[in-house]
């Protein structure tokens, strides 16, 4: 049994789409980074979907760099993380407001 | 068969992304995240992607979600407070993000028919064709993401080091 190509592009969209809503309604800082780490998984998915429709190999190397800048990001932003915890004593985004208008 | 893997896996998928939004406790979320890298991983080598799936869960559910559950320990952090959250997000993230899903849905069953389906096995990417790949037509991009983790790993470590 075969499965529709387009039933991996939707439930990448899908897992878009809520990646997108736990960054807007998400209160933690820890877990709207993890938000954004869904979005990226969710267009990895659709890199490797193109890929098998188009028969190219590079979607997947893509992905593998998608990968590579994913674990650069979750890195640098752990580390602002931890240091605006050690400033404030909050993860609370509520809280970090100093340079919103 | 293939439809029943993708049934059941993609019905993970989903169930624990509505998890990591729903748990109030990062470290609930985590491992939700967790699950649904895992559960990503099965889809990968579904679609003949047999590098990218091993990939997907030694990078991505292993070493960066270990660094996310790290630093979730380190930093002890406890349930999230619910606070009202920003009243444009709600009035207007809401219905945008409802149309985005709606028009995006709308625009790949136009495009990609049920017929042009995918089944276990026609296509295979090989790990050695993609490492060819990487070390001919993206050598360049390949040599300036090591450069691009040489200053993250020394961005983390100037950020994150305590000030004498």
């Amino acid at each position: 049994m075969t499965v529709p190509i387009s039933w991996y592009l939707i439930l990448s969209a899908v897992l878009f789409v809520m990646g997108v809503a736990g960054f807007l309604f998400k209160r933690n800082i820890i877990t709207i980074f993890m938000s954004i780490e869904l979005m990226l998984n969710a267009v990895n998915l659709s890199f490797v979907a193109f890929s098998y429709v188009l028969r190219q190999l590079s979607g997947q190397v893509f992905v593998f760099f998608v990968m590579v800048v994913a674990a650069a990001e979750a890195a640098v932003g752990l580390a602002i993380i931890i240091v605006v915890f050690r400033n404030r004593d909050s993860l609370n985004v509520d809280d970090i407001e100093l340079m919103k208008w | 068969m293939d439809k029943v893997l993708f049934l059941i896996f993609a019905g993970i998928a989903l169930g624990a992304a509505v998890n990591l939004l729903r748990s109030r406790h990062p470290i609930h979320s985590a491992l939700s995240l967790i699950g649904v890298m895992g559960a990503l991983a099965v889809l990968y080598l579904l679609l003949g992607a047999e590098f990218i799936a091993a990939v997907q869960v030694i990078v991505y559910a292993g070493a960066i979600m270990v660094l996310f559950v790290f630093t979730i320990m380190l930093l002890n952090v406890g349930a999230e407070v619910p606070t009202s959250g920003s009243m444009l997000a709600r009035y207007l993230g809401i219905p945008l993000l409802a149309l985005f899903l709606l028009q995006l849905v709308r625009l790949l069953l136009g495009q990609y028919p049920p017929d042009q389906a995918s089944s276990f096995g026609t296509f295979v990417g090989p790990t050695e064709k993609i490492g060819r790949l990487l070390f001919t037509q993206y050598l360049l991009p390949f040599e300036v993401t090591s450069v691009l983790i040489l200053v993250a790993v020394m961005g983390a470590v100037v950020l994150a080091r305590r000030k004498p």
